[in-house]
């Protein structure tokens, strides 16, 4: 466990970052990057098991939750992780903004870039909307979602929870399931599965399973029993154009590769990003099992988004030195 | 063809070009040769000429070429004047090296009537820089349901007909097409693109695509459009061009239909020649085009075809937008980057100058290619050929952007990119339509 010295009151940490520090895609980390944000996030998870959970770490700064598409996990657990570090918060949406009114995503990124804010959090339903948000504002930017293309932190805190719960990463292996085609949380995990040794097996219909991924793929649902963990995707109805046919039917979709006890080896761990249709991706009795990691998913989503918001603020890894310090853990 | 090229009133050109390398591939012309061009008209290609009191411009180190055809522009007129207008297309065209260009008819409103072809003609009279050429639709508003009056058209000056930025989806319509325009003598430029194929996608499909997420435009969304059309053009025995090819199956397609006896032709862009679909990972819009970038094996397909002529001619696909159209994410972006300033000197730096295309195939592309495809007069270096020529210097680098562009907009896939290879002076209809600053006079 790695000792965090945490700054106190309003202190900030000491020095500017090297260059702005963002957190957009899997692509653009390390491994070492990884194995820091995790190793962070778990010195936060110890400091929850506390009576008091709030940390004066970002008191002073400033945290925008710029959100263009709907969501509970992942704006909620940003929203409480800065609060939990004593950051300021500002949430705001899409609907019912100035966005209603035709303003562009430049626009609204300039005029939000007038609060000076250190860090904005988007979710926007178009590829490179977190690039374009970082050419106009001075802010630090975390990724929550854009498009089919990344989210980083839940590839982190999905990694998180594996972690906790097999107690390393190199060598499992994952099967993904599903709708691989629309799936920006695949996306990511294939990445983040490639940096720390985790072999992965994608499982789908084959019109759901996008060409020239290069990644282990096939369409028997029998492959799912040999991996360690079943990640399963949601059938993304939303994302399903009418008339383009990836599959006939969800009630085929639901015979052919629904997660089911039966499907399942004994034992055997399933995770699910959120939110889940019960009884078409994933039968009921297989998301309440014990063997379900999906609540724990959430409890790491709130401390891996802890540490990334405190990693691209401080810029440096954990252990910063400090005027004033105090210790956690 | 003056009677399908308009440009403004302008004065022909008393000048002799002397020290200049004169390379004409068609004429099979490649000597240090002086030229002397009398209102207009090349007089004499010689050895040694007769200033006879006429400006002399020093070319040492430079070659001269005919100038080139663009055939495939965007002028964006009417309805779209703040991104280009006759006059700025026109314009950076001339900049761009370029004697003759011709401009697709998808503006607001279609040209698919002589009343909108009317004014256009007019417009580009009084303003035209260069001569320019105007294709009218092939389906009234481009909406592939019923045929344009291509009669009334052609004798209005249409130069050949296209729905380009979007495919004639009905087969039905597209044989229909096929049979009406061959009274008019006119070919058809087809933009080949199965829409349930290519429905909704952004970016080739393939590794880049699956990783970035984006929805796929895969190749055959094109191919299956190319083999239909040369199929539907042999049977009716119609004449077409296609448009911006960018697979290699379209181009195998094209190839076998040409040694059939099929009557087609087709055109590559800059951009596909030089760039593949791994130039989107920078999610820059500016490298948003239709059809997408796509993979190397495309890319080496089209430049092999475009050397052994089966893609006849090069085309800028110069598309003008706004730059507020183009800040935005990838995906919202509008498909199109602009081109007459950089053709000639992106061709140059990344295929000649890398030894993989001869300069002599370029020029040939560029110029005599596309002007045989639509029935131009072929720019050449000949006594009694009217002044249709480019000064070159192979040698020049410069920064694209670092001088601002003479289109109306800048969304250059080259931003900021260096070349080399510029454009001294252009001639074109007998006038001098550009004149670097930097030549020696």
């Amino acid at each position: 466990m790695n000792t965090i010295r945490l700054v106190k009151d309003d202190l900030r940490p000491p020095g500017p970052p090297p260059e702005k520090r963002h957190v957009i895609s899997v692509a653009d980390l390390t491994r070492d990057d990884v194995e820091r944000l995790l190793s962070t996030a778990q010195t936060f998870a110890s400091s929850l098991d506390r009576s008091v959970k709030k940390l004066p770490t970002l008191k002073g700064y400033l945290v925008i939750n710029l959100f263009y598409e709907s969501s509970t996990r992942t704006s909620s657990s940003f929203e409480l992780a800065a609060k939990r570090l004593s950051a300021d918060t500002l949430n705001v949406k899409a609907a019912g903004s100035a966005v209603d009114k035709g303003e562009s995503l430049k626009d609204t990124a300039l005029t939000l870039g007038a609060y000076d804010p250190d860090v904005i959090v988007i979710r926007h339903p178009h590829i490179g909307a977190p690039q374009l948000v970082a050419r106009v504002t001075d802010a630090h930017i975390v990724n929550a979602g854009d498009g089919k293309h990344q989210h980083p932190t839940q590839a982190l805190l999905d990694l998180y929870t594996l972690n906790e719960e097999f107690g390393h990463l190199e060598g499992l292996h994952v099967a993904i399931v599903g709708d691989v085609l629309h799936s920006r949380v695949a996306r990511s995990l294939l990445q983040a599965f490639e940096l720390v040794g985790v072999r992965c097996t994608l499982v789908g219909p084959p019109a759901l399973l996008p060409r020239g991924l290069g990644a282990e793929a096939t369409s028997e649902i029998e492959a799912i029993r040999s991996a360690d963990v079943v990640y399963v995707l949601r059938m993304q109805n939303e994302r399903m154009q009418p008339g383009a046919n990836f599959i006939p039917s969800l009630r085929e979709y639901t015979a052919r590769w629904g997660v089911t006890p039966e499907r399942l080896r004994q034992g055997q761990k399933v995770m699910h990003p959120g939110p889940m249709n019960r009884g078409v991706e994933i039968d009921p009795r297989v998301a309440d099992a014990p063997e379900s990691l999906v609540t724990t998913e959430v409890r790491s989503g709130l401390v891996v988004r802890m540490a990334v918001l405190y990693d691209v603020l401080t810029g440096g890894p954990v252990g910063v030195e400090a005027l004033t310090t105090a210790e956690v853990a | 063809m003056s009677d399908v090229l308009w440009q403004r009133e302008l004065p022909g050109a008393d000048l002799v070009i002397r020290g200049a390398r004169v390379l004409d591939p068609v004429e099979q012309i490649d000597a240090e040769l002086e030229v002397r061009i009398d209102g207009g008209t090349i007089v004499e290609v010689a050895e040694e000429v007769d200033a006879n009191e006429h400006r002399v411009v020093h070319a040492e180190g430079l070659v001269l070429a005919p100038a080139f055809v663009d055939p495939h522009v965007h002028l964006r007129t009417p309805g779209r004047e703040d991104e280009e207008t006759v006059a700025s297309g026109t314009a950076a065209a001339a900049a761009g090296g370029y004697c003759a260009i011709l401009a697709m008819p998808n503006t607001d409103p279609v040209v698919d009537s002589a009343a909108t072809l009317g004014a256009l003609v007019e417009t580009a009279r009084h303003e035209a820089e260069i001569p320019v050429g105007f294709l009218a639709a092939i389906t009234r508003g481009q909406r592939g349901e019923e045929l344009t009056e291509m009669a009334e058209l052609a004798e209005s000056g249409a130069i050949a007909f296209s729905d380009d930025g979007r495919p004639v989806a009905s087969a039905a319509m597209m044989r229909r097409a096929l049979q009406y325009a061959t009274i008019t003598g006119r070919l058809l430029a087809l933009h080949c693109e199965e829409p349930s194929l290519s429905h909704g996608g952004h970016v080739h499909e393939g590794r880049v695509a699956a990783e970035l997420g984006f929805a796929g435009y895969p190749s055959v969304a094109e191919s299956v459009m190319v083999e239909r059309d040369l199929a539907l053009a042999g049977y009716e025995s119609g004449r077409i061009h296609i448009l911006h090819l960018s697979a290699t199956e379209s181009v195998d397609a094209l190839r076998r239909a040409k040694a059939a006896g099929i009557a087609a032709s087709g055109e590559a862009t800059p951009h596909h020649l030089v760039l593949t679909d791994e130039a989107v990972r920078s999610l820059d819009p500016n490298v948003k085009m239709n059809p997408p970038l796509r993979a190397e094996q495309d890319r080496l397909a089209l430049l092999d075809a475009l050397r052994d002529g089966t893609i006849e001619a090069v085309a800028s696909d110069h598309a003008p937008h706004a730059t507020h159209e183009k800040e935005v994410p990838f995906e919202a972006a509008p498909f199109g980057v602009t081109g007459l300033e950089t053709a000639f000197a992106v061709l140059h730096t990344h295929l000649v100058r890398a030894g993989v295309l001869p300069l002599e195939t370029l020029l040939e592309r560029m110029s005599a290619g596309p002007a045989r495809i639509y029935g131009l007069e072929r720019p050449r270096i000949a006594a009694g050929a009217p002044a249709n020529l480019v000064l070159l210097d192979l040698e020049a680098e410069w920064r694209v952007g670092e001088e601002p562009f003479r289109s109306r907009s800048s969304n250059s896939w080259l931003l900021g990119e260096k070349l080399t290879g510029a454009v001294r002076l252009t001639l074109a209809g007998g006038a001098t339509v550009f004149e670097a600053t930097a030549v020696p006079a």
